[in-house]
């Protein structure tokens, strides 16, 4: 069983959609802290602000979420998802991430190299130097176009799967072990975005 | 690279794909699921279907042809038209829109784009303005005016003031036609849409006058769009959005190539 949390933060449908479409039966949308802590793999879609997921510390699905992880369940974060396995990020201080990478996620510039950046990063860029012994992004060549709509974005660190450049390179895909997420919508992404899919549902 | 992006607009009546020149004069063009699929395939970077007769009594015609169009769509879709409260533009994601373009609706209600933002994420909200230049005043691109009820109601506003506006209210992209080149095929109001990218932070997509790939550099590079759409330079078999993006790309635009 794949869970899919619902934790009120924007559009599932799109996501559910796309896992289905790649042959996904088993989909149980769900808020309960039992569904992930059994589930096979877990995805946390997310679009909005990063507030939002403070309703998962509210429902105890951090703590599962965190012992689904340790047990060795495949999880997959998409946008603020990504955002979330941070410590947490400058979008709403008060509220902690998962911890499992560290440092905090932080808007982009409103000037870089003395250009004005517009944000939010919207629209198709590319993957760069791609990590070869991901998993998530296998069979993916560096240069590959995937969509993106965020403000905030995580910095690159020795997990960054991928990076994509705005404003500098930020980590467009974040991987260790089982723990994975994407700053792109893989959803919304083409045939690249349903590669990367696919590859965690054969996980 | 962040590249530009080529939107392909399906204009929607009572269930088909229609075109108009200048907001008038209806010509069937397809099936908007069939129509989607194949842009997609084509190379486009986004789908947009604006429903251009919204009523009432249309809605269900239009969630239905929402799904349909949804299903299998694995790009960007923004659904607009008629869309008057959150609960509408929550049924519209509910059938599988990414995004919902608003216009009539904001100006007559500026709180319905935080409102579904708050729900939905502010880049789930387009606000779509129809512009006109004020040909009168001596400065007719920056004193351009905001058209509502598809085009046929002027409202008084000045469309760059209420560009900012609508990104203060939290619209996440602002997607600009310009009526006056609307269906003409003889380019993009450029001056226009470079006034508004430049007042605001947020994407801007350039609507109106397609009629070439140098149209869309232009306004790309002179009119500093994010993204541009065009409907009737495809539906006609006049080009694909591959062969479009390849010929922007000559003309040195970042576009998403291969596709």
């Amino acid at each position: 069983m794949i869970a899919v949390i619902d934790y009120k933060a924007g559009n599932l449908t799109s996501v559910v959609k796309a896992l289905r479409y790649l042959g996904a039966q088993d989909i149980v949308v769900t808020q309960s802290p039992e569904a992930v802590l059994h589930a096979e793999k877990i995805v946390l879609p997310g679009v909005g602000h990063f507030q939002a997921t403070q309703l998962l510390h509210d429902l105890q699905l951090t703590e599962a979420t965190r012992e689904a992880i340790a047990k060795g369940a495949p999880f997959l974060g998409i946008c603020v998802g990504l955002q979330w396995l941070y410590e947490g990020s400058t979008e709403a201080e008060s509220t902690e991430g998962l911890c499992q990478f560290a440092s905090k996620c932080e808007r982009f510039p409103a000037v870089f190299e003395g250009q004005e950046l517009k944000s939010p990063h919207v629209g198709w860029n590319s993957l760069e130097e791609i990590r070869p012994d991901s998993r998530l992004l296998a069979g993916i060549e560096s240069g590959s176009f995937v969509y993106y709509t965020h403000s905030w974005r995580a910095p690159v660190s020795a997990d960054t799967a991928a990076t994509t450049n705005y404003g500098g390179p930020f980590t467009a895909a974040v991987e260790r072990g089982n723990v994975m997420g994407v700053q792109f919508h893989p959803e919304k992404s083409a045939e690249t975005g349903l590669r990367v899919l696919k590859n965690f549902l054969e996980l | 690279m962040l590249t530009k992006r080529i939107i392909a607009c399906l204009d929607v009546r009572a269930g088909r794909v229609v075109k108009g020149i200048q907001f008038v004069d209806i010509v069937d063009a397809g099936d908007p699921a069939e129509l989607a699929h194949r842009h997609a395939a084509a190379g486009a970077d986004e789908i947009v279907l604006l429903d251009i007769t919204a009523t009432h009594e249309g809605r269900g015609t239009l969630l239905d042809t929402v799904k349909r169009t949804a299903a299998g769509l694995f790009v960007p879709f923004t659904v607009g038209g008629g869309i008057r409260s959150a609960e509408e533009a929550a049924a519209v994601f509910d059938a599988g829109a990414d995004k919902v373009s608003i216009n009539s609706a904001a100006i007559a209600r500026p709180e319905l784009i935080g409102e579904i933002g708050s729900s939905f994420g502010a880049q789930a909200v387009i606000v779509a303005i129809d512009a006109r230049r004020a040909k009168e005043s001596k400065d007719p691109v920056g004193d351009a005016e905001v058209y509502v009820s598809g085009g046929r109601k002027p409202t008084g506003r000045r469309v760059v003031e209420w560009a900012r506006e609508a990104e203060q209210r939290g619209a996440g992209e602002i997607l600009l036609t310009s009526m006056d080149c609307d269906g003409t095929r003889d380019g993009f109001d450029c001056e226009l849409t470079r006034r508004v990218s430049e007042a605001v932070q947020i994407p801007v997509i350039a609507s109106g006058g397609a009629g070439n790939a140098q149209h869309f550099a232009e306004v790309f590079k002179a009119g500093k769009a994010d993204a541009a759409l065009a409907a009737s330079i495809f539906h006609f078999g006049i080009t694909d959005s591959r062969a479009l993006k390849a010929e922007v790309a000559r003309a040195g635009v970042p576009m998403r190539l291969p596709c």
